[in-house]
């Protein structure tokens, strides 16, 4: 058991009753007096060139209130990484996806301000367009950008260690792909947009964005606005899981309407403007070529790569390179080369996904492991034991890993999910339809460096005593996105300082409250965390030194638990300090009368003493990777890692796939509460598997998408999902607080893979191209049975 | 045109002008400032913006204002009693149902629905009714496991482990 009395624990969110109550407000939820209604005007071409842009019958239709297109909002460039800023606020000389914006509208509702791009005419001469990542990388096809040869955007070439030497060792190499398709994010939230500008020219948007501090930096940067003039505020917000980390057009058009009309403005995407929008997870072409020795240990890995990711670099350079650097670990693998190619293509823009750029490479190579342990006769998850690193040991790219429970974690999926006996009857049922997978996965704790570079904190946090006594505020930037950041820096807080949850008050999400660079890399818990704690520590060491003053006791002697200050040597008299805390509360009733001083007496008389009583922490990483091109990414204090085993049916006739039950474990250091903990587990096990076995975003030939709704773009329902089965695994990671690390993203990593080893074990077949659907499914029992007739 | 119709909301009877193209979606949320019930896509593929038409689960962005003329309306904000939550809402809480929360009052309102006709369903009764409310965050393990309890209370009103 754990010494924590709130941490560790199943406490309720702190957002759980207003959630279950309709009380949460999200973005679409507010509403302004005078407020007016945007809406953008998409292209209807994935590739043209812009020869004339009419808004004059739009700005005629009454109740339009103001039409903008790049002549007010400029051509300043910007995007995710500064060295690959390729989009503008609005189209200006070319479009390049069907989707790309082109101008937006202001008006008094919404029917009128889409009637008014209605009626926005704009004269294309189209341009040939290239869909396919791999043809976009040939001469001779149609070039996106000027500044992106072939439409290459970015290119990783990295060699560590010595792949001959290793192909040399080796007495089993094998060569395999796997290819995927392009997701949505499909959070249940669309994104929305509010922004006011006030009369000393302040702009506050309030975005349904993981980032507000990044978001904050794009609008004063492209609307060119000093910087401190911008606040961006995170409502509640429903769901992100990477897309909702860049900045839009849409947010970055509304705070320019919002600027010409001086009215508050307000925009919420249609379902169908999510897809199109997108910045969800890229389209993989993988090819791995691996080497073991002859007792199954890893000798090195050639690593071919390419992203298709759609018309403009968003997050893809950071991609691109996570797509290589995350096979680093969990396995002790000294040599391995990766070749990397991040493509611009006619399409909606892709960008980070939970798992971001990891999830695909993962997935081959797990599966890579398990033919290979075929191939030697070994048991999967014994040649995963023997590769696995510990913790202590560093990968040939650099990375350090402080704590690592992948041991436990294997052994811990292993025995609960009964591996052996169910390999062994799987032995004697093979390709019946019954199978079990099992894979691992690795994946940072917080990215190591922040976007643009930067000395920046990564995290600040201010808690502030209620002067009135008794309480808490936390003040932090960090986004609770739905994954529940809010709930652990209350948790934190009321841990310190011995108060109970419904003490701590949390205001987040709000870039005026402090820096924090936003809910992706999986970073909130570690690094807002820390500060959070840090914060916590100094308002607790400012009211104990002030009492211990009074008291002349030194502050050492004094401690704040379950409400009260205390003496840790033996007892003290507080009468003194009780008298002159009641003698400013006359006519309160429920007054302390007990021996013990309360918080509120203590925080109060603490206050009377020294005036405004703010702690304050800070979190920033220490120096990280190393010296190559690129080493930045793939950085981070600490690493987690997971494993998975999944047991599936596929019906040999039709192709069916029903997942029967799937069993993760997950080492995220210490569990600062343990039912979030396992929330994230089962979240990313229900997004990994609707990525394994049905999600896809299709184009037609003109790079249309074909299903940009929730029914032809198929999620998990929880028909679909079957029990799920979720392990704590807690390695205590010094660099963290308590212990803790990343849960969020990591829990994805082993899911395809261990879906798609069942499979196999399933049918015996192996599918090269994700999602598996039951056609894919079907197509490659045929082939294998004419291969076997052949035989 | 806008046309007069009235309906029960939350037990509240309102009478309001409504255009005949306007759905109970944007009635509940603008007209009466409901926000409680959310849109996820506008098309009925989600489920969270159900709410309780005469007691069965409707997707409100489906179904026209006008045609809930005379009917009674529950909303996610109807659910709770002088300030107490429903036992299914204070499963959720507890159980650990809710991430996001934005699919969270289709999902109550769904299961409220079940639990009145069902008082005791089985994971799959559960996993079934649910199966129209998408949840892009939980899994629907936590959310399943809710619903259960609720179903499994005990008249001494103990739980079972």
């Amino acid at each position: 058991m754990s010494d924590y009395r709130i941490l560790n624990t199943r406490a309720p969110r702190v957002d759980a009753i207003d959630k279950v109550t309709g009380k949460a407000q999200y973005t679409d939820d507010l509403k302004k007096p005078g407020m007016l209604y945007a809406a953008i005007l998409h292209s209807p071409l994935a590739h043209a060139k812009i020869l004339n842009i009419d808004t004059s019958l739009a700005e005629k239709l009454p109740g339009v209130r103001s039409v903008v297109t790049y002549k007010d909002a400029g051509t300043i460039p910007y995007g995710v990484s500064p060295a690959r800023y390729d989009e503008t606020i609005f189209c200006h000389d070319r479009v390049r996806y069907i989707g790309d914006e082109i101008a937006a509208v202001a008006a008094i509702d919404h029917d009128t301000a889409i009637e008014a791009i209605r009626l926005i005419k704009v004269d294309f001469e189209p341009l040939p367009i290239v869909l396919d990542g791999i043809e976009a990388m040939k001469d001779g096809q149609p070039q996106l950008h000027e500044k992106y040869n072939n439409n290459i955007c970015a290119k990783v070439n990295w060699n560590f260690g010595d792949v001959n030497q290793g192909r040399r060792e080796s007495h089993v190499i094998r060569t395999d792909r796997l290819s995927s398709k392009m997701q949505d994010g499909a959070f249940l939230e669309p994104q929305s947009i509010l922004a006011e500008v006030d009369s000393h020219g302040n702009l506050t948007m309030w975005s349904s964005t993981q980032a507000p501090h990044y978001i904050q930096r794009t609008l004063a940067m492209a609307l060119k606005i000093p910087l401190h003039k911008v606040r961006v505020i995170k409502p509640a917000v429903g769901g992100g899981f990477g897309p909702k980390a860049s900045c839009s057009t849409a947010e970055l058009a509304v705070c320019l309407l919002a600027m010409k009309t001086g009215k508050p403005v307000k925009m919420t995407f249609d379902r169908e403007q999510v897809f199109l929008h997108s910045r969800a997870r890229h389209q993989f072409f993988h090819t791995m070529t691996t080497g073991v020795g002859k007792d199954g240990t890893l000798a090195f890995l050639e690593h071919h790569c390419v992203l298709d990711g759609g018309a403009y670099a968003s997050f893809g350079i950071a991609t691109v390179y996570y797509a290589g650097s995350l096979l680093g670990g969990p396995y002790r693998l000294k040599n391995m080369k990766y070749d990397g190619y991040r493509v611009v293509t006619n399409k909606p823009v892709c960008g980070a996904q939970r798992g971001h750029g990891a999830v695909i490479a993962r997935a081959l190579f797990e599966v890579q492991l398990d033919r290979i342990a075929e191939e030697l006769g070994m048991d999967p998850i014994e040649i995963r034991l023997k590769n696995v690193m510990e913790a202590g040991e560093t990968t040939c790219n650099e990375l350090f890993v402080s704590s690592f429970g992948m041991k436990e974690a294997l052994e811990a999926v292993r025995d609960s999910a009964a591996w052996k006996t169910k390999r062994a009857q799987a032995g004697k049922t093979r390709r019946t339809g019954k199978g079990i997978g099992a894979a691992c996965g690795f994946f940072v704790s917080g990215a190591g460096y922040s976007i643009y570079r930067s000395k920046t904190y990564h995290a600040t946090v201010v808690i502030q005593l209620d002067e009135t006594g008794g309480g808490v505020t936390v003040n932090s930037g960090a986004a609770d996105i739905g994954q529940g950041s809010d709930t652990v820096l209350a948790m934190i807080a009321a841990e310190e300082l011995g108060l109970e949850l419904d003490d701590v008050r949390v205001q987040s999400g709000d870039s005026k409250l402090s820096v924090d660079l936003g809910a992706y890399s999986s970073r909130t818990t570690l690094m807002a965390g820390w500060a959070c704690r840090e914060a916590a520590q100094d308002v607790k060491s400012q009211i104990l030194a002030a009492i211990g003053a009074l008291l002349h006791v030194s502050p050492e002697t004094l401690d704040l638990k379950e409400g009260h200050l205390v003496s840790l040597n033996g007892d003290l008299d507080f009468s003194e300090l009780r008298k002159e805390y009641l003698w400013e509360h006359k006519g309160f009733t429920d007054l302390p009368d007990d021996d013990k001083l309360t918080f509120a007496e203590a925080s109060r008389i603490a206050f009377l003493e020294l005036g405004s009583i703010v702690g304050t922490g800070k979190y920033k990483p220490p120096p990280l990777g190393g010296s190559f091109k690129g080493a930045t990414v793939g950085t981070s204090p600490a690493f987690g890692c997971s494993a998975q085993i999944a047991e599936v049916t596929v019906d040999l006739e039709t192709g069916e796939i029903n997942a029967d039950r799937i069993t993760g474990a997950h080492d995220c250091g210490f569990a600062i509460n343990r039912t979030q903990v396992e929330g994230q587990m089962q979240g990313s096990m229900m997004m990994g598997m609707g990525e394994a076995l049905m999600e896809q975003v299709i184009y037609d030939e003109k790079g249309k998408i074909l299903n940009k709704n929730l029914a032809e773009y198929k999620i998990p329902t929880s028909l679909d999902m079957p029990q799920l089965d979720s392990i704590i695994i807690e390695s205590h990671e010094p660099h963290g607080p308590y212990g803790a690390k990343e849960v969020g993203e990591g829990a994805i990593m082993p899911v395809i893979p261990s879906i798609l080893n069942a499979i196999y074990d399933a049918t015996g077949v192996r599918i090269e191209e994700l999602p598996v659907t039951p056609e894919r499914i079907m197509e490659a029992i045929r082939k294998k049975k004419r291969q076997d007739l052949q035989d | 045109m806008k046309k007069l119709m009235t309906l029960t909301v939350n037990g509240i009877k309102h009478e309001v002008a409504v255009e005949p193209r306007r759905t109970l979606l944007e009635l509940i949320r603008e007209d009466l400032g409901l926000t409680g019930t959310k849109k996820g896509c506008g098309i009925g593929d989600c489920g969270a913006c159900t709410v309780l038409v005469d007691e069965v689960p409707t997707f409100s962005c489906l179904m026209l204002a006008l045609q809930a003329d005379g009917c009674k309306v529950e909303t996610i904000e109807g659910l709770t009693e002088n300030g107490e939550l429903s036992k299914l809402q204070e499963a959720f809480v507890k159980h650990g149902a809710i991430q996001c929360g934005y699919c969270t009052p289709g999902m109550i309102m769904t299961s409220t629905e079940l639990l009145r006709h069902n008082p005791n369903p089985t994971e799959h009764e559960i996993r079934h009714a649910i199966s129209g409310n998408l949840c892009r965050c939980t899994g629907y393990q936590k959310i399943v496991e809710a619903v259960t309890a609720c179903g499994s209370e005990t008249e001494t009103g103990e739980e079972k482990s």
